[in-house]
């Protein structure tokens, strides 16, 4: 989240698209009604399926699965061709101005720089036009022909409510009252904010959704305001933690990026990734990358990390091609893999195309299972009917389990939705052998380690040399992991414009990553986290929850990266002469001498309003942008490409287009594609998703969840569900190219048939809880039927858009 | 649900002795704001972990609703309504969610229909609870009660249903629906501020275009203490059934009246001779409560669990039973 869940009582307007908060989080939800109750806030939900969210809301759109891009993008367009922008903030904020070079274009649906072959753009022709300094060219009055202003108007032109109605199925009047009513919070004093979640990233294109939401957000100044922002309502208590500590094939934690292949030298690699501002005075923060990067190499290998040998870049891995796990249960489908370690995954259930992933596992020689359950993996090899039909017999794959804690059996800092970190205490003991994680992770490195030690073998350096000073080795705890990814400084750190000033003594635990050096004196496993755990305490564990500013700013709750500051962008909800947009929600504000308010600035706190310092300070631009010259993999711009499986033979915005029917820059292996259906046999759009009462598979495991949704279903249409001779009840087939599912029919008025330019689009809805293990009746695994294709960039699976039929069973 | 309560009774069934009347009680009661609930079921949960019961894990049987029905084991179940509406020309949809159960009525039907002494009870404060030790299980308490509550189980044959947590509110405490409530949908407090609470939101609720929200109070059973604010305070039995005007069924009224002593006596004489558990053979079925006279304008509901689906569950599909 830009913004935190208590932030959103202080919106005006909610827009839900690409989540259902009242049904996943139903906790957060409270906060709208809050919203409602207390600011006469206006909910408006955006949904295939009339859901748990929609039936609280003030305004519902109905939507075709997959089709959000072109929802959002006519809705840029209202907002552009009715002037109903926040010029002020968007001329100041944004990179409106900004000139393209002449090599951008796009046509037919594909931009500039497109390799057909490889399915791969070259962004080389988005970037801006630089000055001689090399600093980008702008047009403050935003007519140059070239401007992002200008090429984003073209852009988003075509979608026209007319085209918006013909992709989503949207009824035109529903869509103009979303319209009017986003519009009117380009007032300064009104703010909207967007709620998303896994209805965004479940997409071959769910990146792009997420900017498209940002481009809406930015051109109405709901950015860095309270009660606005792009939020992420995030689907584990501690997913956000994962993302941000890295555990992600390509990445190193903190945002940091793992070495490629053709990262030869290390300062070849630090300058790849250590941007050069784009404006004078933008302060350009990921300019700081080599500190961000070095710390961490000193908390991994300490004194083993020099100057002299590029602080160990060789024992970093380096990545010849993504191995996320779409493409990892490819390889392992293959032969390729021969062992996994699965850790609190569960990928029989939650991975697409579920006779592939049995397949792949039973290829393994060994499996390792670390997790609190017996989880439909842990069991793959059991035969259990029509739910998991296996030869028991022919599985060779030796698997180990390895019982965990749950949650409330450990001690340690959850990261939520609102970037808290929150420490937490063990409520009970885990029961029989179960033991924590780092236990485990800690007893295998420390026996792995002594292997080395005794046997050599090939390059054990990396593992040899970690730092691993923990109290009881086989046993991390974790104050001792959250020190460490605080970070500490390893010599006096002296203040740069006072030399006579120690910011932080030696072994001192570090009180912000403005302390960190790129010169091996300061530690930092996760450098965004610096700040947690000071020589205060555990800012973790603060839990005053006083709102000085009666606004839900409670700076003394726990603690939220970066550096405690819990409105992202936060300068910009002042106007560039620094006062407040709205005095009644005030966040941070030029008063004079310095910038201060509710939250911790994100701002150089001296620098004063006629800086042009810019308060987007993550960009080189130091503004937002609008249009991304770099970093997306399928354009600088959103533009609509229907999911890999749709209802539709045509993408009305680029017709008789085939390269642009589908995500030109997706990646899909040969045999996934030919496993994708055509709507001729399978003519429905399907979705699938989670319900309230049920967290993902495990719960299941309750008695008391299991009993309040106990038994697999299906949602169908009532309209199609009379066409197939479907009554609420009946047991239905579900099938895609690649499998089918049984389960008990809804029928139901909440997934209405949508009329897309002269086609009626059924959709089907999936809830996707339902497995052979557990106390709930047994169940398929919905994603039999969802397809093994990811987004363009984060290879996060189609799960939400794809094809089927069904019938009765 | 227990006798061992620090509350005092006001009313106690088939009962003449005076209540105890030297303490004053606040009249208390729960708010169920309907438009801020999103169903998502943890009161149901919780409710069941507090009271320690635990119903069976059922069946899909089509809707959302889930146990199907209340039970012995579920004394709290959300109903979902699905209603479609012409509004000008447009068809407007609503799927109308409803914490149903026990209502706890000013003037309780089952208290009054109930021949066994002292099995129900209603609190000064105004909770009526059902003190199962002194349950014979005959259903009388199924057939007085207007909103088809209690149950009876077939494994104790006890009548069983929500107890506002009377163990909770006699320590101060809410009920645990209203603990874990996330939305605030569910609040708790003394009558008169929770129809403080409920004006407010009706005023919110009329800004929105509910020109018809309004609080479901009923005057028919004396007023309830449990309460909702409906958007459509006009139209209840929209609301999965939710009746417009409950009362005390004609059945009960008479048994109070003109038959009662007679069948006190016969009540004494069976139990004398023994036989108590002949009475217990079959609870009775609920009566049906039609709803008032339509004036051809309602909304259609178009599929709920609603008593066309659920009528004779309370009997018929007892806990235990697939």
């Amino acid at each position: 989240m830009t913004n935190h869940w208590v932030d959103i009582k202080n919106a005006d307007v909610i827009l839900i698209i690409g989540g259902n908060a009242a049904e996943a989080h139903p906790c957060g939800f409270k906060w709208v009604t809050e919203a409602k109750a207390h600011r006469k806030a206006r909910l408006m939900v955006v949904d295939p399926r009339f859901t748990r969210s929609a039936a609280m809301a003030d305004l519902y759109a109905p939507i075709r699965v997959g089709s959000d891009i072109a929802f959002i993008g006519g809705m840029i367009n209202y907002l552009i061709s009715n002037n109903k922008l926040q010029m002020e903030y968007v001329k100041a904020y944004t990179n409106a101005s900004f000139i393209i070079g002449e090599a951008y274009g796009i046509q037919d649906g594909i931009f500039s720089g497109y390799d057909a072959e490889k399915h791969k753009y070259d962004p080389a022709s988005w970037a801006y036009e630089l000055d001689k300094d090399g600093f980008a060219k702008v047009d403050p009055t935003l007519e140059h022909p070239r401007c992002v202003f200008q090429i984003m108007k073209q852009h988003f032109a075509r979608y026209t409510p007319e085209m918006v109605s013909k992709i989503c199925g949207t009824p035109l009047d529903t869509y103009k009252k979303v319209c009017e009513l986003a519009a009117s919070t380009s007032s300064p004093k009104r703010n909207m904010t967007i709620m998303y979640a896994l209805g965004w990233t479940h997409h071959s294109q769910g990146s792009e959704m997420i900017r498209a939401g940002a481009i809406l957000q930015l051109l109405l100044g709901n950015i860095g305001v309270a009660g606005g922002g792009m939020n992420a309502l995030r689907g584990h208590s501690n997913i956000q933690g994962l993302t941000d500590l890295g555990l992600l094939s390509t990445s190193l934690p903190g945002y940091l990026q793992l070495p490629k292949e053709s990262d030869v030298k290390f300062d070849d690699y630090m300058t790849r990734l250590t941007p050069k501002p784009l404006r004078p005075n933008s302060t350009n923060y990921w300019g700081n990358y080599p500190k961000f990067h070095v710390s961490l190499m000193k908390a991994w290998y300490g004194k083993n990390a020099t100057n002299e040998n590029n602080w160990a870049f060789d024992y970093l891995p380096k990545y010849d091609a993504s191995y996320d796990i779409i493409k990892t249960f490819d390889l392992m489908f293959d032969g390729k893999v021969n062992g996994y370690i699965c850790q609190g995954f569960n990928p029989l259930s939650s991975f697409p195309d579920t006779n592939k992933i049995r397949a792949a596992l039973a290829k393994l020689k060994f499996l390792v299972i670390i997790d609190p359950l017996t989880t439909e993996t842990s069991n793959f090899w059991q035969n259990h009917g029509e739910f998991n039909d296996i030869a028991t017999a022919d599985v060779k794959t030796e698997v180990f389990r390895f019982p965990t804690t749950c949650f409330a059996e450990e001690e340690g800092s959850l990261t939520n939705s609102s970037r808290w970190l929150q420490w937490h205490y063990k409520g009970a003991e885990p029961p029989g052998e179960a033991k924590g994680d780092p236990e485990i992770i800690g007893e295998l490195f420390v026996r792995l380690r002594a292997l080395y030690a005794k046997e050599g073998g090939a390059f054990p350096d990396p593992i040899r040399d970690l730092t691993w000073t923990y109290k009881v080795p086989n046993s991390p705890s974790p104050e001792e992991l959250a020190q460490e990814y605080n970070g500490r400084a390893l010599d006096d750190i002296v203040d740069p414009k006072k030399k006579d000033t120690i910011l932080a003594k030696k072994g001192e635990l570090l009180s912000t990553f403005a302390h960190l050096r790129d010169d091996g004196t300061t530690s930092a496993g996760c450098w965004i986290y610096t700040g947690a755990w000071t020589e205060k305490g555990n800012m973790m564990a603060r839990r005053d929850n006083s709102d000085p500013w009666a606004i839900g700013q409670t700076l003394n709750w726990a603690f939220a990266w970066p550096v405690n500051r819990r409105v992202l962008y936060n300068r910009a909800s002042a106007d560039p002469s620094g006062k407040p947009w709205d005095p009644k929600r005030k966040l941070v504000f030029w008063n004079g001498e310095k910038n201060t308010g509710s939250d911790v600035p994100d701002y150089r706190p001296d620098a004063a309003p006629d800086d042009g310092v810019g308060p987007f300070i993550l960009t080189a631009e130091g503004v937002a942008r609008l249009f991304a010259p770099t970093g997306m993999a399928e354009g600088p711009l959103p533009e609509h490409y229907e999911p890999f499986e749709s209802p539709l033979t045509v993408n009305h915005i680029n017709p008789g287009k085939p390269l642009a029917f589908n995500n030109p820059a997706a990646r899909m292996f040969k045999k996934d594609r030919e496993k994708l259906g055509k709507p001729d046999q399978f003519p429905y759009a399907a979705t699938s998703y989670g319900m309230t009462e049920h967290f993902h598979g495990w719960t299941k495991h309750l008695k008391g969840n299991a009993a309040i949704q106990p038994e697999q279903f299906v949602e169908v249409g009532d309209e199609l569900a009379k066409e197939k001779g479907i009554s609420n009840g009946d047991r239905v087939k579900v099938s895609s190219k690649r499998g089918h599912i049984e389960a008990v029919a809804v029928v139901t008025k909440r997934l209405r048939a949508l009329d897309c330019g002269g086609t009626r689009v059924h959709q089907i809805g999936l809830p996707n809880h339902w497995g052979f293990m557990g106390l709930a009746r047994k169940g398929f695994s919905v994603n039999t039927l969802s397809p093994s294709v990811g987004d363009a960039n984060t290879q996060t699976p189609e799960y939400k858009a794809f094809t089927v039929n069904i019938e009765k069973a | 649900m227990s006798s061992l309560q620090s509350l005092d009774i006001k009313r106690r069934s088939a009962t003449t002795l005076p209540s105890p009347q030297a303490r004053e009680t606040l009249e208390v009661a729960k708010l169920i704001d309907v438009s801020k609930c999103i169903g998502c079921k943890a009161c149901q949960v919780a409710c069941s972990e507090w009271n320690d019961i635990r119903e069976e894990v059922g069946h899909n049987v089509g809707v959302y609703d889930n146990p199907a029905d209340l039970t012995p084991k579920a004394w709290t179940v959300m109903r979902y309504s699905e209603v479609e509406e012409k509004k000008g020309e447009e068809m407007n949809f609503e799927w109308l969610i409803r914490k149903d159960g026990c209502m706890h009525c000013a003037e309780p039907g089952c208290l009054k229909a109930c021949p066994s002494p002292g099995a129900i009870v209603q609190y000064s404060n105004g909770i009526v609870d059902f003190i199962e030790e002194n349950c014979i299980g005959c259903g009388y308490c199924v057939a007085g009660c207007p909103f088809n509550v209690p149950r009876i189980s077939k494994q104790d044959s006890k009548a069983y249903k929500c107890t506002l947590c009377s163990d909770r509110v006699s320590v101060g405490l809410e009920p645990a629906c209203v603990k874990t409530c996330p939305t605030g949908a569910i609040t708790f407090g003394s009558k008169e501020d929770m129809i403080d609470h409920a004006a407010e939101r009706v005023v919110d609720l009329k800004e929105r275009g509910y020109a018809n929200a309004g609080l479901y109070n009923p005057e028919g059973v004396g007023g309830t203490h449990v309460m909702y604010v409906l958007k459509h305070a006009d139209k209840p039995e929209i609301y999965h059934g939710l009746p417009k005007d409950p009362k005390i069924s004609a059945t009960v009224g008479l048994w109070k009246g003109v038959l009662k002593p007679l069948v006190m006596l016969g009540m004494g004489l069976t139990a004398l001779t023994g036989f108590f558990h002949y009475v217990k053979v079959g609870p009775n079925d609920a009566e049906a409560h039609p709803d008032e006279p339509g004036d051809g304008n309602e909304p259609k509901v178009i599929r709920s669990s609603g008593p066309a689906q659920m009528e004779g569950t309370a009997s018929t599909k007892q806990e235990g039973q697939a």
